[in-house]
């Protein structure tokens, strides 16, 4: 029984060591990643993020320039055109993105995770090819059909419908919210194929855009992310070839969860980008604006609020980098990345509400960062996911490891 | 001819950082400080690797003095495209007291040792701002120098260098083997793209101390003391250039 024990505990400690050490320092291709993905933001999306915005201009150069650099398919390996690195080098390739331009990083985020990802993991060679290889250059980009009018957490009740009409597939139904669309060269869709069978009638197709019977609808005038286009994909009598439904017929709602699961890590880490984007304007604020005979950095109220916001963003950090590691182990991570997903969006949203709060008036105006912050921050906590449905697939996954 | 160009970096502290001086005015603050490459050395290594793109020479080699954390800042110049690192070892004492005239030393026998076609340098060091490791490495080589270079084209066995002089711009035809030093506008430093920073982790980086190259290190200068740059002090105004000229000749400026 002793001897079980020891046996036991020394490989959870194994276990846990590889992961441990990664928290505690990154290695040195990690670090040099960071760096690079840092130098780029600092340089070339925060000295525009402003005009982005306010212009709602997709980063059309900055997309080709990340392309260039590997960062638009960290994931895919060499051969198909990717940069071959694991999913903490994308979380952090992610969090320096987000910090410089929160809508460039939702844009490389649904290209990396929500487009790549699950072709990555169910398409065919060709598929690959066909659907990869171009979208790792920058130069197109790619989105996720799921959400549609009448359905966003409840994504089961698929009313896109798909039916075979000789050597062809026929889509008819109405996406909503689609980042990219406007952008995009490519789309997946999930549409029910047997209804009957509910959610596990639905399957996932590949979409090339423009295409004949798809349309968009008018780009949403939306809070925040401006720079990243949102609309509906209207499809009316879409026709695509039978060769372009992606994984097994009635697997398209797994694969649409399993790809949430990784997305919701690079979300987080968008998310972890504005967060640390608000605390370091803040901080700098604290340490320059003098009120009261000295800078409010030494006031108490001002400290305590930078510790919250510091624990807040540390902590939903070590929990992306931890659910990351855990999907490089290939070992199960859904609860924590739901939970990275909920912390991270929600020290977010905390973070930039306590950037404007340090900033008082400053904050309020477009003269400096925080108002984007607090408006582009808002999002994280409602996709990929809304923070009650996180809530619910943790409470999920703990109730499980008590059966 | 070997093809091959020697590129020195140099870690310094980040360009962005504040610099505090020590209380015991001995030297800067530099426990903790973000550290990058020179900015000058980032733009010699892209020159290099952008010759060896143009396929006018075969292999760039870069090299980097001082402790373990050298091996950073080769490491961001193979990600960078550069082929093979040559770390040489100094530290503690040694390192504090690591100026222009040994790491041309240590250069000038890399050089020899390497059969390089060029050395490719910064033109100075952001942090101790000395503009002289070039100048003394072509010396000790006996080469030929092309330094403040805002363009380079090879001709031959020749190298036109355009320099960034006081007066405008010069241009020099030099001979090869020869020195460069890379000036502001030479290129823009690429960034490291994804794949190649996977790529420099496969990439050699040789250890050697100073003493297996021949060369003695010890310094013939001694920092005394270090201190802060005088605070701006308020001026004073004035009401007549009468009065202006009288102030000056007061201050003992004219």
């Amino acid at each position: 029984m002793a001897a079980l024990f020891k046996a036991r505990k020394a490989l959870g400690l194994c276990l846990s060591c590889r992961s441990f050490s990664a928290l505690a320092e990154l290695s040195e291709t990690h670090q040099l990643l960071r760096q690079t993905c840092r130098d780029f933001a600092d340089r070339e999306l925060t000295p525009i993020a402003g005009k982005l915005d306010k212009e709602h201009a997709f980063p059309k150069k900055q997309i080709q320039d990340l392309g260039a650099l590997g960062v638009m398919a960290m994931e895919v390996p060499e051969e198909l055109g990717g940069a071959g690195m694991d999913y903490l080098a994308y979380s952090l390739a992610m969090e320096e993105i987000s910090r410089g331009c929160a809508s460039t990083g939702v844009v490389v985020s649904v290209n990396n995770s929500l487009y790549i990802g699950p072709i990555l993991k169910n398409g065919t060679e060709e598929q690959k090819q066909q659907w990869i290889t171009p979208f790792t250059t920058g130069e197109k980009v790619g989105c996720f059909g799921l959400s549609e009018p009448g359905n966003g957490s409840d994504a089961g009740a698929a009313s896109t419908v798909a039916l075979q009409d000789g050597e062809d597939w026929v889509l008819n139904g109405t996406k909503a919210w689609i980042t990219n669309s406007w952008d995009a060269s490519a789309t997946i869709v999930f549409a029910t194929t047997d209804k009957k069978l509910k959610h596990k009638g639905i399957s996932a197709f590949l979409i090339p855009m423009p295409h004949p019977g798809l349309s968009l609808g008018k780009k949403e005038d939306k809070l925040g992310i401006k720079a990243s286009s949102t609309a509906n994909i209207i499809m009316e009598d879409c026709r695509i070839p039978l060769g372009n439904m992606l994984g097994p017929r009635g697997a398209g709602f797994k694969i649409a969860m399993q790809t949430l699961d990784s997305g919701r890590i690079g979300i987080a880490a968008q998310a972890l980008g504005i967060a640390q984007a608000s605390l370091d304007c803040a901080a700098d604020y604290a340490l320059k604006r003098v009120a009261f005979g000295a800078p409010i950095g030494k006031l108490q109220a001002i400290q305590f609020k930078l510790a919250d916001m510091g624990v807040a963003v540390e902590s939903a950090r070590l929990l992306t980098w931890k659910a990351a590691l855990l999907r490089d182990s290939k070992k199960p991570f859904t609860k924590e990345a739901a939970m990275a997903k909920l912390a991270a969006s929600e020290a977010a949203t905390f973070c930039a509400h306590q950037a404007i709060q340090v900033l008082g008036g400053m904050g309020y105006v477009t003269d400096m960062p925080a108002e984007r912050h607090y408006r582009d921050a808002r999002i994280t906590e409602i996709y990929e996911g809304t923070s009650e449905i996180q809530r619910l697939v943790i409470a999920g996954q703990i109730l499980k490891e008590y059966q | 001819m070997s093809g091959r160009v020697l590129v020195g970096v140099k870690r310094v502290i980040d360009y962005a950082v504040k610099i505090r001086v020590k209380p015991d005015n001995s030297c800067v603050v530099t426990d903790g400080v973000k550290h990058s490459m020179n900015p000058f050395c980032e733009i010699a290594v892209e020159e290099a690797v952008k010759m060896k793109e143009k396929k006018l020479i075969k292999e760039v080699v870069v090299v980097s003095c001082g402790p373990q954390q050298a091996m950073e800042t080769i490491r961001t110049a193979l990600a960078m495209g550069a082929d093979r690192g040559i770390h040489v070892e100094v530290t503690g004492k040694d390192y504090e007291n690591l100026g222009p005239l040994q790491v041309s030393k240590i250069m000038a026998a890399l050089a020899k040792k390497e059969d390089a076609l060029l050395v490719i340098l910064g033109k100075q060091a952001i942090d101790d701002d000395c503009n002289q490791t070039g100048q003394m490495t072509a010396a000790l080589l006996d080469w030929p120098q092309g330094t403040f270079a805002s363009e380079l084209s090879m001709e031959g066995d020749k190298i036109k260098v355009v320099r960034e002089i006081d007066g405008g711009l010069e241009t020099v035809k030099i001979n090869t083997p020869a020195v460069i030093t890379a000036d502001l506008r030479l290129n823009t430093p690429r960034y490291a793209t994804l794949p190649n920073i996977m790529k420099a982790k496969k990439k050699k980086i040789a250890n050697v101390k100073p003493a297996d190259l021949g060369v003695d290190i010890t310094s013939r200068l001694e920092v005394l003391r270090v201190d802060e740059p005088a605070q701006r002090e308020a001026g004073v105004k004035v009401e007549t250039v009468d009065d202006l000229i009288a102030r000056l000749k007061e201050a003992g400026r004219i």
